[in-house]
């Protein structure tokens, strides 16, 4: 079991792919990550020394930004746009699209699951 | 993609000029503009601007978190005021 940046536990995989569990790391980061430490891509969690997982936790808390600090951030943006009474902030509070897309269709990612309209009959 | 840096930020010349007067005078009126598409500079700062939507101008307070943003970013074009409930629905 390896515990890096917090709660994440990701086992019997190849390193870069577990460190995809992190929030804040996908899988270019990983492989830079990997790059770092000087581990191979074949090597799996499990056969990681201890000095090696304590390697990969130093360079992700010196030059990465993961999980709640990553979240808090993107939460603080967010609600930067809702305080300034903009228009991506206005799209933010109604739950639209924020970058210009069509809503006419689509857009069901930011508007939720398709709410049906009562009343409306097949002639 | 992003506006070349070595542009420098895009306003409208008059706006500048207004600006200017606008902070030198003590009196704090309301400046009318139409240039949506000016970005809010730091010297903008504390100056109110009624930004024209088509319609009337919004008085538009510029705090600092405003700066790089355009003026028309804080006055909305559009009203929208949901979807009336469908006559034929109460109906049945």
């Amino acid at each position: 079991m390896a515990r890096i940046a917090g709660v994440n536990i990701p086992t019997q995989k190849r390193v870069h792919i577990s460190l995809t569990y992190i929030y804040g790391i996908g899988p270019a980061k990983a492989l830079e990550i990997c790059e770092k430490c000087s581990i191979v891509e074949e090597r799996r969690v499990n056969t990681l020394t201890e000095d090696e997982v304590i390697r990969i936790r130093e360079t992700i808390s010196s030059d990465y930004q993961v999980e709640g600090d990553l979240r808090r951030d993107i939460a603080m943006n967010i609600k930067r746009l809702l305080d300034l009474g903009c228009y991506r902030g206005l799209r933010h509070r109604r739950g639209l699209p924020v970058r210009g897309q069509r809503t006419h269709t689509n857009a069901r990612t930011r508007k939720g699951k398709a709410r049906p309209i009562t009343g409306k009959k097949k002639v | 993609m992003s506006r070349s840096v070595w542009k420098g930020p895009f306003v409208d010349g008059y706006l500048l000029k207004k600006a200017e007067v606008a902070r030198a005078s003590t009196r704090n009126d309301v400046i009318k503009t139409w240039s949506r598409r000016s970005t809010i500079l730091p010297q903008f700062v504390g100056i109110t601007f009624g930004v024209y939507n088509g319609h009337k101008f919004l008085p538009v307070l510029v705090t600092e978190d405003m700066v790089g943003h355009k003026f028309g970013e804080f006055s909305p074009t559009r009203t929208y005021y949901g979807h009336a409930a469908d006559k034929k629905a109460t109906r049945s």
